[in-house]
């Protein structure tokens, strides 16, 4: 016996089945970053006053990986209307145009990780602290050479947004000079582990659903010949996956990036 | 004619596309016979996965009883040898871990936190959703497998990988995960081993397999019911299953995200649940801080609570599902076993924070939580109320499923009635972490749980192999493993009281009132000998409910060639899963079954058999085969 | 067998949703852009509300408002919740008590303190 609402839908609930398992799945999702976003709000109330970072990331790039992500919502929806509509070049554009955007997104991401990577704060010997992008960090030299500036007071390193102008020159430290030295990766802080942490599991999440939709735009698409409405429906639900990670985006990028 | 058939049009029984697309419906009489691997191993069919599933949870259980027993040793004997066993565990884990074949202290903590583990998630969950669920539910409600097969075959993969993962995780330098099943930080972050960081591998697999299990169970729940199986018409074990699922799909991935922060905790130097100023060892350790323990425990007990009903869950339904059949009547109260199961399922998501009483919670928030898990006590009586009066008026028979089944009911009372001090906030200031928690959680899972899946292994055992395990080494079995059972358990309530607390790997010597009596006269109290003396009688008890378990194991394997063979429904049971063949065969029912009536029409008056399948027609359709009544 | 025949006899129709009116790809593709449109104003707006002079707290209220309303036309429209069947909202709506279950009483219960105990 074969298992029935593979295709139509079962006439009391109006599903088929892998709509029903498409939204559980998503209702568990909602519970994972759910999870993650009770965490990032218990970290920010019960942070220090005036020691919660606002401005470290960059709001162009940011920006533009939200543009990106929304046009590909866009893109998914469509290559599903063509497969409706049994127009199947236009699908393949559409998915082809999801599948970049998705590309683009991921590179975005992770030239803003190597930003955030590269950026260093140094703590001096004589209590100041020096700020900046990694310009040259050769172990045979006794100096390094950021691109930032020094500050005596470590709170003005935490709010960037209320500050105009930032100086920005060639630092050269000698290495003699330095206590101690930290990139701004996940350790530095809970902001940069929330917002690694968030945004990692967001880009394993695109990831996932790239090689989902680009398995049913290259080789899966051999169902469309056979049974096209099936196909249509794993178009549907492939879909659905991916507004899910767009929706998730559009609370991330408000949270991480301008609040 | 019916509508709550007719409304269903026959599924379709020819395939619309061609023979090389295999998908999920790949008919085996169509295509070439498959060989050993994809019959026994790669099986998408949810017979093969839910033996698979349940194979190896028992195994996984007998493991955790192994474990168990060492722990029992050290409490007993602390700073012996372990006999006979103790240069092979030597070996097999190190010198530093266990010096001369004695348990040391953090191979002790090691066995404690792998214990739970192993027996939680890799041993009951497994077995009670996955093993019983996968085999039963799709017969019960007439499908002809799970919504998802392959899917369903991956959650197996996962919940294997994860226990290899689990398994391993004891024989790598340092050994297995030492911060106790509920590996809190920063305790977790801070032991230096790997241990801890297998243990979150493994706990992301074993999530992610119940996650997929979980989707299956509900879609196939919601979409597969065969014609006439409407909600109220489902065999209770069913509705029970239902919302595990549930349970499992939205309370386990906020662990999931707390699993990923403690693994960047670990691996990258986070500090999600460090604070600021924390020390290790003496020295301030190097991180950012900031970071909340407290949060780890939220994120953890959100899932731990619905966690436990899970365990519960599945149990109480095989006990239901036994109580009709061996009463020859209907289950007193369905609907409210229903509406109780879901009001659980509802409240056991808002009672997490009853296991953090102790963490320095507000009197307002510890209120709410208090009144949530008294409310939550209401629809569990109800549950155990309803199987007890089931018994009133009934011909009751007994065989070794019922026997599990009866004595389940006031196991389970024991462990449900010790659970309301500890519930109230005011006197589990004085229970929390001692042994009486243990005590009281062992009651509920152990003859609890355990005894509802033996149970269930009895009664389902003629459908999956068509023959009967042995009657007299199932009641030998019975009647040592509960005898057993409270000898091991019973006393840790006198223990928890008197203030013996948990994890500890000298069994509380440190703490007995002789020791306290040579520190001085300003230290009072202590354990008393009597109560470190109880240690005796449960390492015996434990060694005897271990010894307890061989003739189960040798009566499981030895029935399945030897065992009296039986007909489709030796239990003359009216749920559909007896309706067919043993054992059934790749696609469950030849024709799609349509369903007449409720799942307990025992002793219906003027029928002449005193049980009526669900899918036998009624007397008024025309040209219904009458069903033959089977014999022993 | 009478069973075997009818099932063999009946085609069952394949259809995909129930409400079958055909699709019309260009009102689709007229409907993705306004809902694009929406959603890059959406944008815009948030990134104009954070660089407003207000309080933190008003701030962060505004500009996920009009996350909100983003997700809400995103989850509407191209997730087409807002024409979904009653099971896909039941699950749903467990789902959100649940997580607002999550946020509110871990908040709360990280906030609640015996009097004098906190000492900062």
């Amino acid at each position: 016996m074969e298992i029935p609402y593979t295709v139509e839908a079962r006439p009391d609930t109006g599903l088929y089945n892998a709509k029903v398992g498409i939204w559980l799945f998503l209702a568990s999702e909602v519970m994972l970053f759910g999870g993650l976003f009770s965490g990032y709000i218990l970290l920010r109330v019960g942070a220090e006053p005036g020691m919660w970072p606002h401005g470290w990331q960059n709001l162009t790039l940011g920006t533009i990986n939200t543009i990106v992500l929304a046009l590909s919502a866009i893109t998914t929806l469509m290559a599903w209307v063509a497969c409706k509509v049994r127009q199947f070049d236009k699908f393949k554009f559409f998915h082809a145009c999801t599948l970049l955007c998705a590309l683009t997104f991921l590179c975005i991401k992770l030239v803003e990780y190597h930003e955030h990577l590269n950026h260093y704060e140094i703590h001096l010997t004589d209590g100041t602290i020096a700020d900046g992008d990694m310009v040259q960090n050769d172990a045979t030299q006794d100096h390094v050479v950021i691109s930032g500036r020094i500050v005596t007071d470590e709170k003005l390193l935490y709010d960037l947004r209320s500050q105009k102008d930032i100086p920005e020159k060639e630092l050269t430290i000698p290495r003699s000079q330095i206590q101690d030295m930290q990139s701004y990766g996940p350790w530095h802080n809970d902001y940069l582990a929330l917002y690694f942490t968030l945004t990692g599991l967001h880009a394993l999440h695109i990831l996932g659903g790239s090689i989902v939709i680009g398995y049913l735009w290259g080789p899966g698409r051999k169902m469309w010949k056979k049974d096209p409405e099936r196909f249509t429906n794993r178009i549907e639900v492939s879909g659905l996956f991916w507004h899910f990670v767009d929706l998730v985006w559009i609370f991330l990028f408000p949270v991480l990036y301008l609040t | 004619m019916d509508e709550r058939i007719e409304q269903f049009p026959p599924y379709r029984q020819t395939e619309a596309h061609g023979h090389d697309d295999h998908g999920h419906d790949d008919h085996g009489h169509a295509h070439p016979h498959p060989g050993f691997w994809s019959t026994y191993i790669f099986s998408p069919d949810h017979k093969v996965i839910g033996i698979q599933y349940g194979v190896t949870a028992l195994s996984f259980l007998f493991f955790g009883l192994m474990l168990m027993l060492l722990m029992r040793w050290q409490i007993a004997h602390p700073g012996h040898a372990v006999p006979l066993i103790g240069w092979f565990l030597e070996r097999m884990l190190g010198e530093t871990m266990a010096p001369g074949g004695v348990i040391s202290p953090d191979l002790y903590n090691a066995f404690g936190a792998m214990h739970g583990t192993i027996m939680v998630f890799l041993g009951i969950v497994p077995l009670a959703f996955a093993a019983f669920g996968n085999y039963v539910v799709p017969l019960m409600i007439g499908a002809p497998d799970m919504a998802f097969p392959r899917v369903n075959m991956a959650s197996y993969q996962a919940y294997f990988l994860g226990g290899l993962v689990m398994f391993i995780s004891f024989f790598i330098p340092g050994g297995a995960a030492q911060a106790g099943w509920t590996s809190y930080s920063p305790l977790a972050t801070s032991i230096p081993t790997h241990g801890q960081l297998f243990w979150i591998i493994g706990m992301i697999l074993l999530i992610t397999s119940s996650l997929l299990g979980a989707v299956n169970f509900i879609a196939t729940i919601i979409q597969l019911r065969a014609p006439g199986m409407t909600w109220m018409r489902m065999p209770w074990f069913v509705w029970t299953q239902f919302v595990t699922a549930f349970l499992l799909l939205l309370a386990f991935p906020p662990l999931e995200a707390a699993a990923v922060m403690q693994l960047m905790d670990n691996v990258a130097h986070t500090s999600f649940f460090l604070p600021t100023g924390l020390a290790v060892g003496g020295h301030l350790a190097n991180i950012s801080g900031g970071g909340s323990p407290l949060l780890w425990q939220h994120l953890f007990w959100f899932l731990g609570h619905p966690e436990v009903y899970v365990l519960i869950l599945p149990a109480m339904g095989i006990v239901c599902e036994i109580v009709a059949n061996n009463t020859r009547k209907p289950i007193w109260g369905y609907k409210s076993l229903v509406y109780a199961v879901l009001a659980i399922g509802f409240l056991s998501m808002i009672v997490w924070a009853h296991h953090m009483y102790m963490t320095g919670m507000g009197t307002v928030i510890s209120t709410f939580f208090q009144a949530t898990t008294m409310i939550i006590s209401i629809p569990s009586v109800i549950i155990l109320t309803c199987l007890f009066i089931s018994l009133w008026g009934g011909s009751i028979r007994i065989n070794t499923p019922m026997l599990f089944a009866l004595a389940f009911m006031p196991m389970f009372g024991i462990g449900g009635l010790t659970g309301l001090p500890l519930g109230f906030n005011v006197s589990d200031v004085h229970l929390h972490d001692t042994y009486y928690i243990i005590a009281h959680f062992h009651y509920v899972v152990a003859p609890g749980t355990i005894f509802g899946l033996f149970a269930g292994v009895y009664y389902w055992y003629p459908k999956m192999t068509g023959r009967k395990m042995s009657e007299f080494w199932g009641s030998v079995h019975f009647w040592c493993s509960l005898l057993f059972m409270n000898i091991v358990f019973m006393p840790m309530f006198a223990q928890g009281m008197a203030g013996m607390l948990r994890r500890m790997a000298d069994g509380g010597a440190n703490y007995s009132a002789e020791v306290n009596s040579r520190a001085g006269a300003d230290v009072i109290g202590g354990l008393s000998p009597f109560i470190m003396s109880l240690h005796t009688p449960i390492l015996w008890g434990a060694i005897c409910l271990g010894i307890a378990q061989i003739p189960f194991i040798i009566n499981f394997f030895w029935s399945i060639n030897h065992g009296e063979k039986v007909g489709d429904n030796p239990w003359q049971s009216t749920t559909l899963e007896w309706q067919t063949p043993t054992p059934p065969p790749h696609g469950n029912f030849s024709i799609t079954p349509r369903i007449y009536r409720g799942p307990y029409e025992y002793s219906v008056p003027g029928h002449s058999t005193d049980f009526t399948p669900q899918n036998e027609p009624d007397v008024a359709t025309p040209a219904a085969p009458k069903v033959p009544t089977h014999t022993h | 067998m009478s069973e075997l025949k009818t099932a063999e006899q009946h085609n069952a129709p394949a259809t995909g949703h129930v409400d079958d009116h055909p699709v019309d790809f260009n009102a689709y593709l007229r409907r993705c852009g306004a809902i694009l449109a929406v959603v890059l104003c959406a944008v815009g707006l948030m990134i104009w509300a954070s660089y407003l002079n207000l309080g933190w707290g008003t701030k962060v209220a505004i500009i996920l408002a009009i996350a909100s309303v983003n997700a809400f036309f995103v989850a509407g429209f191209l997730m087409h919740l807002l024409t979904e069947k009653k099971m896909v909202y039941t699950i749903l709506g467990f789902t959100v008590s649940f997580v607002i279950g999550l946020f509110v009483l871990t908040i709360y219960a990280m906030n609640d303190f015996p009097r004098n105990t906190i000492t900062h």
